[in-house]
């Protein structure tokens, strides 16, 4: 199978895609992690992998690593199998934490990891790239934190990745060293490299990424741009009381063009719409609603909506 | 957004499996960094030596030589195997760091990762006979045939790899640090019941029809036979069986975690 993609590619017009999915789940026991993901990755792209905790997104990114096979479905990087993509310098990954032995030293950790790799670019270079030269000597365990992040970093960028996965990457940051972080990796998708980072900070998905994936109980809920998703969840929440309301005034609430739902709380009814002006006119005009409150949805609100346990799933 | 594409079909994988000199070299010069290995490997079985073989009866005949060098080589083996073990158990340490996932995200193939960490551990058990035999030349009371000596030398070295598996084993059994705690004590009580520390000189005794199940006892007999003139079945049936089960045991155990990564 694989020399026929690799053929494909030789003769290759279009430029494989840096990752494939398609129809993948992953079942621990009786816990469905992933629950059915087609994504595509093209190369150069800078994705944001968002999604609450236990949304599946470790998972996904395991499967993508050749950690772990997928119980259904097909993972492709680079047009192989993943850990083929790995055993040619293709993909790195960067963790938070761990993944380093602490009596080597910096230079070691990296000595020890180019060696494995059929090319790599010079320990020095890498060591000057991260800017962790001035402590090449030190041993692990006596790094701050944010040093062993950077050994991570140069540890990964040594076989020059076309794939790079991040888990979190600027967590601990300050401002400028989220920029500058920023900044590189943008130049490095300019090459071609592919960037997905997984986060569940919304604000660093939006700024940073040209795509945003959503994974919420092991399903992708949302895929496009920044303003898209935000598109997606923008509206606003109309408040108002109507006495004696029941299912029936729901009903006909939610005929209103431009809403997208309706929540009764006794008397309260809590309307979520695109269009709020023509709510707000109808409610005024043709119902005995008043104390209307028109509130809009937060990005935060936006991705709690998206992500958060659906009461209206069916299965 | 994109101006460049990158060609997958231009990277190339490593020859063997990724094995190369850099990763022994910084293994090798990891472990002779460490204090503990240091001590384990270079000071306890020596000193074990000195408190052992020089006790009363030392110049009594065994075998082709005497009781000195006898003692010699059952310290050089028990050394041998501390070391060997606990190079293996340093598997465990580096899962437990994260480091095994680390290397997963590598070319090195697992099969590669553990031949090196078998190699590691047969150079540290080397040193380990290496020193407890200088120990003996230094304090010259053990006496054999020259050939004889660097027979049972050698032989001690090849058995280690029972240990260096047993380690492996263990560690993936009992995670992080606390291998060594079980490992130590353990080798310590196989020592002896294995006919290594204390000979057991009544062959009918109950105690003597335990040892000879024990993982000490069938690498112990087998390193002596030089020395002793001497290689019953049951010994070598021992070491097979025990090498047999490490070995499968530390392999079954490392599948089941690379299924879990």
């Amino acid at each position: 199978m694989t020399q026929t993609q690799l053929s494909q590619i030789a003769t290759g017009h279009t430029p494989v895609p840096a990752v494939s999915l398609s129809g993948v789940t992953k079942a621990f026991g009786a816990v469905h992690a992933v629950r059915g993901i087609d994504l595509e990755l093209q190369q150069g792209e800078i994705v944001a992998f968002l999604g609450p905790n236990g949304a599946g997104k470790t998972t996904t990114i395991d499967m993508m690593l050749g950690l772990s096979r997928p119980t259904t479905g097909e993972v492709a990087v680079l047009g192989m199998e993943p850990r083929q993509a790995i055993a040619r310098g293709l993909v790195s990954a960067v963790m938070q934490t761990g993944g380093l032995i602490k009596d080597l030293s910096v230079r070691e950790t990296v000595e020890y990891t180019a060696s494995l790799f059929a090319d790599t670019k010079p320990v020095d270079e890498v060591l000057e790239n991260a800017g962790i030269t001035a402590i090449a000597d030190r041993k692990v365990a006596k790094c701050s934190g944010g040093e062993q992040q950077r050994l991570r970093f140069a540890m990964a960028l040594l076989p020059d990745p076309a794939l790079l996965l991040l888990d979190e990457p600027t967590t601990g940051m300050d401002v400028e060293g989220r920029r500058t972080f920023w900044s590189a990796i943008r130049r490095d998708a300019e090459q071609g490299r592919t960037v997905l980072f997984a986060t569940h900070y919304l604000e660093e998905a939006d700024q940073y990424a040209d795509r945003i994936v959503l994974i919420s109980q092991g399903l992708i809920v949302a895929d496009g741009t920044g303003s898209e998703i935000r598109a997606l969840t923008s509206g606003r929440t109309v408040r108002a009381t109507i006495p004696d309301a029941d299912g029936a005034t729901a009903e006909s609430l939610a005929a209103i063009d431009g809403v997208d739902g309706v929540e009764l709380r006794g008397d309260t009814v809590l309307l979520h719409a695109r269009d709020s002006d023509a709510v707000a006119r109808y409610l005024l005009t043709e119902t005995d609603a008043r104390d209307l409150e028109i509130t809009s949805k937060g990005l935060e609100d936006a991705f709690l909506s998206l992500t958060g346990p659906s009461d209206t799933e069916g299965n | 957004m994109t101006t460049a594409t990158i060609d997958p079909t231009t990277r190339t994988v490593p020859p063997f499996g990724g094995l190369n000199r850099t990763i022994l070299r910084i293994e090798i010069k990891r472990m002779l960094r460490n204090r503990r290995t240091i001590f384990f490997t270079l000071v306890f079985p020596a000193g074990l030596f000195f408190a052992f073989g020089g006790t009363q009866g030392w110049d009594d005949s065994a075998g082709h030589g005497n009781v000195a060098a006898y003692i010699m080589v059952s310290m050089a083996l028990y050394g041998a195997a501390l070391t060997a073990a606990s190079a293996g158990a340093m598997v465990a340490m580096e899962r437990a760091l994260g480091w095994s996932r680390q290397l997963r995200l590598t070319p090195l193939s697992p099969v590669v990762y553990i031949s090196i960490k078998a190699v590691v551990a047969l150079v540290m058990g080397a040193l380990a006979v290496l020193v407890v035999n200088a120990a003996g030349l230094f304090q010259g009371k053990p006496d054999m045939p020259v050939g004889r000596w660097i027979a049972c030398a050698v032989l001690a070295v090849l058995c280690t790899l029972v240990f260096a598996a047993l380690g492996v084993f263990v560690g993936y059994l009992v995670p992080g640090e606390n291998a060594m705690q079980i490992l130590g004590p353990g080798l310590a009580l196989m020592s002896f019941l294995g006919n290594v520390f204390i000979p057991i000189d009544d062959h009918t005794s109950l105690i003597w029809h335990i040892a000879q199940w024990t993982p000490m006892f069938g690498v112990a007999e087998i390193t002596r036979a030089p020395l002793t003139g001497e290689l019953p079945w049951y010994a070598v049936v021992n070491a097979l069986g025990w090498l047999a089960v490490f070995v499968l045991g530390a392999a079954w155990r490392m599948s089941k975690d690379t299924a879990r990564v």
